[in-house]
């Protein structure tokens, strides 16, 4: 045991990385299985029905959703991914100056386009 | 912390070595937002713009001329190879959009999505071909991969469409995981995912030895073997080319191949020959294999559709026989071969297209019954693509087969070259197939009336034809573009 304890590289960089893939899984599977352990078991009819917020539930889970749900995913998908690029660079915004700005407003221009062809195509439209 | 000093000299570079692909996304989205502008009668300005705009990356693409310029702290380059195939997908972009101002009439794809999703995937098709870090290539192939999945379903009312589409999407995006899991390997090993660098890596025997790199470079050639559609990686092509609308089918197989080819010829060439003496014989089994499953299945097929979708992987195989040696001739050859098949391929499906008619009813071989005497032009035409893809001489299937060939046997393969033959030989059936029920078989009912073509379609056509007939007989200066092209790959 100390013999691989001092085997591994504590310096190295990604040690940092394995220690979180370590502590993220052994935290998931272990509190799964200290419920399991510690929990008490009772099995009857309202255990195994459907949860649904402590309500009864009154249709069926599989229903088929409306395309416009779909329609609304990927436009937000489109600005959240817009907005994940935006605050780096404010983040470092004296830093790249004109450069960068330049290269923001043409990101951004592109992303208008898409805005700008889903709304005319009338995806904005709740009807 | 300091301001980060932007070169301005080195962005100028930058963005020089990659004006051909500004060009194409320009025109992408100017034309996306003409659709917008403009009312249904005048769509046909789409595709026009379109066209303009591929002219004038054409003709950028020339004035960079075949120079080696290195953009991007070399994630893309712009040399010979690069131009090459930047000429290549462009001529096949236009002759998609050609054919499409017909077939965009007849079922109705004239939208700005339609041309603007070709154009975007055109342009992520010249960056897989320029790029020379294996990210650029994997980004290169999602943007080219896309727009091809939806294009595939964009008659999304017909059922073989959206089950080629979802098919092609589904083992798409695995073949995607299995290439950037095998960059992700390589990378593992090496440190580096730069395609030079890669090359002097390998130096080093002991990365050779690792399974870890053997492991990498396995799975990025299956992430290549799936988009070019190689055996046993081509399950979804018949049903892609099948589903597709005609003209993606034509654009898949001539373009979305040659930048794949592009791909992988950049990565055996420049990163791995150190590989060769192992990599060799994976790349004799599946050029084999490739071919004869390819031809053995094109045999049994009565879709028309169907049958050049098996011929294309055949040609895959075909294509693949240059690669083996890992030496110029042989890609000099692979390069000339993927020019030519751009073409022939292209001209063909543009002649099916005519024929057939209508999506899902007209592309039965036996509708060719009769077409041959009642329409010549048509029946000429589908003669030459055919018989060129087949390899007979004097046309510039021949050629490029022959080259392929050669390569083979002055490396010293000589059994993959006389299996090629063979297989070649096999194909002639199932083309002149085609021919036979064009000129000898009295058709059952009335002959098939085609539509009548448009100006540009005719030129689409009349283009493929002088290509195909004007390479077979003097093939000499493009093919020493196409060897100088694979020199300055390897400098």
């Amino acid at each position: 045991m100390a013999n691989l304890v001092s085997s591994i590289q504590f310096a190295d960089p990604y040690f940092s990385v394995l220690l979180l893939l370590i502590i993220a899984v052994g935290m998931s599977v272990g509190f799964v299985f200290l419920s399991q352990a510690l929990g008490p078991r009772k099995y009857d009819r309202i255990k195994y029905s459907v949860y649904e917020c402590g309500v009864d539930p009154f249709t069926s889970a599989s229903v088929r959703v409306s395309v416009k749900f779909y329609l609304v995913a990927l436009l937000f998908l489109l600005f959240d991914l817009e907005t994940a690029f935006l605050y780096p660079w404010a983040v470092l915004f004296r830093d790249l100056g004109l450069f960068g700005f330049i290269e923001m407003t043409i990101f951004v221009g592109i992303l208008l386009v898409g805005l700008v062809y889903a709304w005319k195509k009338g995806a904005l439209d709740w009807q | 912390m300091a301001p980060i000093s932007i070169d301005a000299a080195a962005l100028l570079t930058s963005v020089q070595s990659i004006v051909p692909e500004i060009i194409v996304v320009a025109t992408a989205i100017f034309v996306l937002l003409l659709d917008l502008a403009i009312s249904e009668e005048k769509k046909h300005l789409l595709c026009g713009m379109g066209l303009l705009g591929i002219g004038v990356a054409l003709f950028s693409v020339y004035a960079l001329g075949q120079g080696r310029i290195e953009g991007f702290s070399g994630m893309i380059v712009h040399d010979g190879m690069g131009a090459f195939f930047d000429v290549v997908i462009l001529s096949a972009c236009a002759l998609t959009f050609l054919m499409a101002t017909g077939y965009s009439e007849w079922e109705g794809t004239h939208k700005g999505e339609f041309y603007s999703l070709i154009l975007l995937s055109t342009s992520g098709m010249m960056f897989m071909a320029k790029g020379t870090d294996l990210m650029t290539v994997f980004l290169g192939l999602e943007t080219l991969s896309i727009p091809i999945y939806v294009l595939v379903g964009f008659h999304r009312n017909r059922m073989s469409s959206l089950e080629g589409a979802l098919k092609y999407f589904l083992l798409g995006a695995f073949a995607s995981g299995f290439l950037l899991y095998g960059i992700a390997l390589i990378y593992a090993v090496t440190g580096t995912t730069k395609i030079p660098v890669l090359a002097t890596m390998l130096y080093d025997p002991r990365i050779l030895a690792s399974p870890l790199f053997l492991a990498g470079t396995g799975l990025l050639l299956v992430g290549f073997a799936f988009k070019v559609s190689l055996v046993p990686f081509h399950m979804w092509t018949p049903d892609a080319y099948e589903g597709a609308p005609t003209v993606v089918t034509a654009f898949m197989s001539a373009a979305v191949k040659a930048a794949a080819f592009a791909a992988l010829i950049r990565v055996l060439l420049v990163a791995l020959p150190g590989m060769q003496p192992v990599l060799w014989k994976v790349l004799w089994g599946l050029a084999v294999l490739t071919m004869t499953v390819g031809n053995l299945s094109a045999l049994v097929q009565n879709n028309v559709k169907r049958l050049l979708a098996y011929s294309s992987i055949a040609h895959a195989g075909y294509i693949l026989v240059g690669l083996v040696s890992g030496d110029v001739l042989g890609g000099q050859a692979s390069l000339f071969y993927l020019l030519v098949y751009a073409f022939m391929n292209m001209g063909a499906f543009g002649v099916v297209m005519l024929i057939a008619q209508k999506e899902d009813e007209g592309y039965d071989i036996a509708n060719l019954a009769g077409i041959g005497f009642k329409y010549p032009a048509l029946g000429a035409l589908l003669t030459l693509f055919l018989i060129s893809l087949g390899g007979i001489p004097p046309t510039a299937g021949f050629v490029g087969k022959f080259y392929l060939f050669s390569a083979a046997v002055k490396n010293g393969y000589i059994w993959l070259a006389v299996i090629g033959v063979l297989n070649s030989a096999a194909s002639i059936y199932y083309y002149l197939r085609m021919v036979v029920y064009m000129y000898m078989v009295t058709p059952d009912v009335e002959v098939a009336v085609p539509r009548p073509p448009r100006i540009l379609f005719s030129m689409a056509l009349c283009a493929s034809a002088v290509v195909v007939v004007v390479l077979g007989i003097i093939p000499r200066s493009v093919l020493e573009i196409a060897e100088r092209s694979v020199l300055s790959l390897l400098m």
